[in-house]
């Protein structure tokens, strides 16, 4: 059977396929939207509670490897396999160290009882339960896409190392990359919802 | 590649790929074998669902108890509806014969994403699996219907959980179906295939897959957010918490009712692809059906208050979705003006495709003239939650997508099998199924204007007699179902062979190759001049 190639039709699939993921977490940010207009005091105490330390240096890790692999993109394009590879660890590096922080910030939390069904969280009020279940929701299933990014990541490095992907077909890196970018675009909105706005 | 397994002239049924027996179909990417793949897996959970309906029916023949209790009525009503929305009507036609004919529809060799389209039913199958786990686990099968409502669904001890993540894993399989036939659209055309040479199928699948793209990750995150309430109380939806269950009806239908044209455009499609070729005239009005279905699929996207006019919004809200749910009407009913006209002063040939889509129209229109008694709001307020509710939802999902099913299985059956099916059982199961159809819904309209809600076991003994002829009808109706699908399945393996490409006098590209398509379809992509439906030269 002749393969059928065409990599704009793959770059097509994967634009609806982020369209789709917009509409998640838009949703979820309706949700947000709602529940902050119903309790604006507790969401904005909640918030003091979030580490912004933590938050903001998650939020420049996360934009440095969003330039990482664009620019591993562009070392494909220019036939340089090993600049490629190198730049794509360090996005796998950065990704990784994104979750151990996630890790320790949502640690903090829970120690203080804030995770949902905790005794203590229970006592605090409709709008406190509400910012924490939100918190842990959304962030939770952005790091759910941040670990499908490294089985994405880990999968385009193995198959650039196989010759798979290469200067002349590397639409499954570019779609990678537009995915990361997408996982960095919903953390630039829910930085400043959950950490920020006051 | 030997002579006798030539992508170009063995048949797709008979070609050998790298994978023996059965193996050679649930790993196959041909997009006529995974087509085939969703028919045979729906057929089955349908027989199994409609047994269910059966089983309630029966129950309902008279006030009381008669062969179950509430808790088991409750139950099969949510597996019911489970199976029959989520494994039937969503995927429904486009996964079947979208899968199937879409390709040859447009002149291509497959879809864009062969391999993600084999994923697109493993997800499948596996949501299904993991819905049916809900049934034989420890704390009872759930009984919260299919729409599993803020806060009894995570109140209720029974085992939601898998049916509602098993929901979520079959979205999945719609949302990647939606990917594939949006690429495909653009990008596999045939040279001189333009937009508006496209057949009218073709168009459907593509208004649908736009809004399986847009509506299912709504359903998603909802689903999933329900799972978080049951396993951790995250309190969104949960009065106790603050949350608020009236937001989880709005993000519920803000997937639902576009949902419902899921179900609905590709059965539209079909219907315009039969009509035109058994009346042997060229569609009437083909931009107005193209332009109503972007349409539908665009407002369909703004009504879904409409289910929750007794539910608690303000008066702005309500009049502007009831005004909504009117102007999404008007162009359904342009499309059933379209088909009368075509078949006005036609050359009408009485095949069984036919028959079935011409009692499409018919039920259709009840269904549709329902939904506006429904959509107004003093009315609705009256009948919500009855069965006149149940009587409508019928009467377009079973009476339009179903039967358009039917029609359309009926139609490519010669194509897709290489053999005929006994057109005179056919049109006897086609009659009694619509005898009984009618007798089983046209009834609950009546019930349900008397009072009579739904979502119960029992009634009061008032609505004894509508129920009996309701339930009846019932059982006429699933003797039709049998003769039919007997008479399929025979003629699938033992009906006269047939290697005619043209059998019903088509003009789209699917009735100008080979009986059954090849491997490839195509030896060579064709180049496209003409329009779908030029019957008169
Ligand atoms: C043999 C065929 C069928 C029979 C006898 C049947 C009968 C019934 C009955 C008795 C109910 C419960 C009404 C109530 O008490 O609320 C019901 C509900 C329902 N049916 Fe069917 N039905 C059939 C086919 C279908 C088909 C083809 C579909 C969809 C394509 C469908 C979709 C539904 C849905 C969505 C519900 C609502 C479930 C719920 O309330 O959670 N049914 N049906
Ligand atoms: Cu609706």
């Amino acid at each position: 059977m002749t393969v059928h190639r065409d990599d704009l039709g793959d770059k097509m699939g994967m634009w609806l396929f982020i369209f789709t993921e917009l509409l998640l977490f838009g949703m979820l940010f309706v949700v947000y939207a709602v529940y902050r207009s119903m309790h604006p005091e507790a969401f904005k105490l909640g918030g003091d509670e979030l580490d912004v330390v933590m938050g903001t240096i998650n939020t420049i890790i996360l934009l440095i490897s969003s330039m990482t692999v664009a620019m591993s993109i562009s070392a494909m394009q220019k036939g340089n396999k090993k600049l490629a590879l190198t730049l794509l660890t360090i996005t796998l590096i950065i990704a990784v160290v994104f979750l151990v922080n996630k890790y320790f910030e949502w640690g903090a939390k829970f120690e203080y009882g804030f995770n949902p069904g905790a005794p203590e969280l229970l006592e605090l009020g409709h709008g406190t339960i509400l910012f924490f279940g939100l918190y842990f929701i959304m962030t939770g299933i952005h790091a759910l896409h941040i670990l499908i990014g490294i089985a994405l990541f880990i999968y385009v490095v193995w198959q650039i190392r196989k010759d798979k992907i290469h200067q002349t077909d590397y639409v499954w890196l570019e779609n990678t990359g537009l995915y990361w970018h997408l996982v960095d675009l919903i953390w630039i909105f829910l930085f400043p919802l959950f950490y920020l706005i006051h | 590649m030997s002579e006798a397994n030539n992508a170009h002239n063995v048949s797709y049924l008979e070609y050998k790929g790298q994978y023996k027996g059965l193996l050679a179909w649930i790993f196959s990417t041909d997009h006529k074998r995974i087509g085939l793949l969703y028919l045979y897996t729906m057929l089955f959970f349908f027989s199994v669902a409609a047994i269910l309906g059966l089983l309630m029916k029966t129950q309902l023949i008279a006030p009381g108890y008669t062969i179950m209790g509430p808790q088991t009525y409750n139950s099969l009503f949510t597996l019911h509806g489970i199976i029959m929305i989520f494994v039937i009507v969503v995927p429904g036609l486009p996964a079947v014969f979208g899968n199937f004919f879409l390709p040859i529809m447009i002149g291509a060799k497959d879809v864009a994403f062969p391999k993600l389209n084999l994923l697109s039913w493993w997800f499948y199958i596996i949501g299904i699996l993991i819905v049916l786990t809900s049934q034989f686990m420890g704390d009872g099968p759930p009984d919260t219907g299919w729409t599993f409502y803020a806060p009894y669904s995570f109140r209720t001890p029974t085992n939601v959980l898998p049916a509602v993540f098993g929901a979520f894993v079959m979205g999945f399989s719609s949302i990647l179906t939606g990917i594939n036939f949006v690429v495909t659209i653009h990008r596999m055309r045939a040279p001189g295939m333009t937009w508006f040479k496209m057949p009218l199928f073709p168009w459907t699948l593509y208004g649908t897959a736009w809004i399986q793209i847009l509506a299912t990750p709504v359903i998603g995150i909802t689903l999933l957010l329900i799972v978080a309430e049951r396993l951790m109380g995250i309190g969104i939806f949960d009065p106790a918490l603050g949350g608020d269950p009236i937001l989880y009806q709005h993000l519920f239908w803000i997937y639902s009712h576009p949902a419902v044209y899921i179900m609905i455009l590709p059965a539209m499609g079909a219907i315009s692809e039969i009509i035109p070729v058994f009346s042997r005239k060229t569609i009437f009005g083909y931009k107005a059906i193209v332009l109503s279905t972007l349409a539908i699929a665009f407002v369909g996207y703004f009504v879904w208050g409409h289910h929750m006019f007794t539910s608690g919004m303000s008066g702005r809200a309500l009049y502007t979705f009831s005004f909504l749910t009117f102007l999404v009407a008007i162009p359904s009913a342009i499309k059933v003006f379209n088909w009368v006209s075509t078949m006005h002063k036609g050359s009408l040939q009485m095949q069984t495709p036919f028959y079935w889509a011409v009692s499409f129209i018919f039920v259709f229109m009840i269904g549709g003239l329902s939904g506006l008694v429904l959509g107004s709001l003093a009315t609705n307020v009256h009948v919500h939650d009855t069965h006149f509710v149940v009587a409508h939802f019928h009467f377009i999902v079973f009476g339009g997508t179903g039967y358009a099913f039917m029609a359309a299985l009926h139609y490519w059956f010669p194509k897709m099998f290489g053999r005929m099916y006994d057109m005179n059982w056919a049109n006897l199961g086609w009659g009694i199924f619509f005898i009984g159809f009618n007798t089983l819904y046209l009834p609950m309209f009546y019930l349900g204007i008397m009072g009579m809600p739904r979502r119960y076991y029992d009634y009061l003994p008032d609505f004894h007699g509508g129920n009996i002829v309701s339930s009846l009808g019932a059982w006429v109706m699933v003797s039709g179902i049998v003769i039919i699908f007997a008479n399929l399945i025979r003629s699938a393996r033992h009906g006269e062979k047939t290697t005619e490409k043209n059998p019903w006098g088509g003009k789209t590209l699917e009735w100008q190759v080979d009986t059954p398509p090849t491997l490839e379809n195509f030896e060579e992509i064709p180049t496209i001049e003409k329009g779908p439906y030029e019957f008169e030269d």
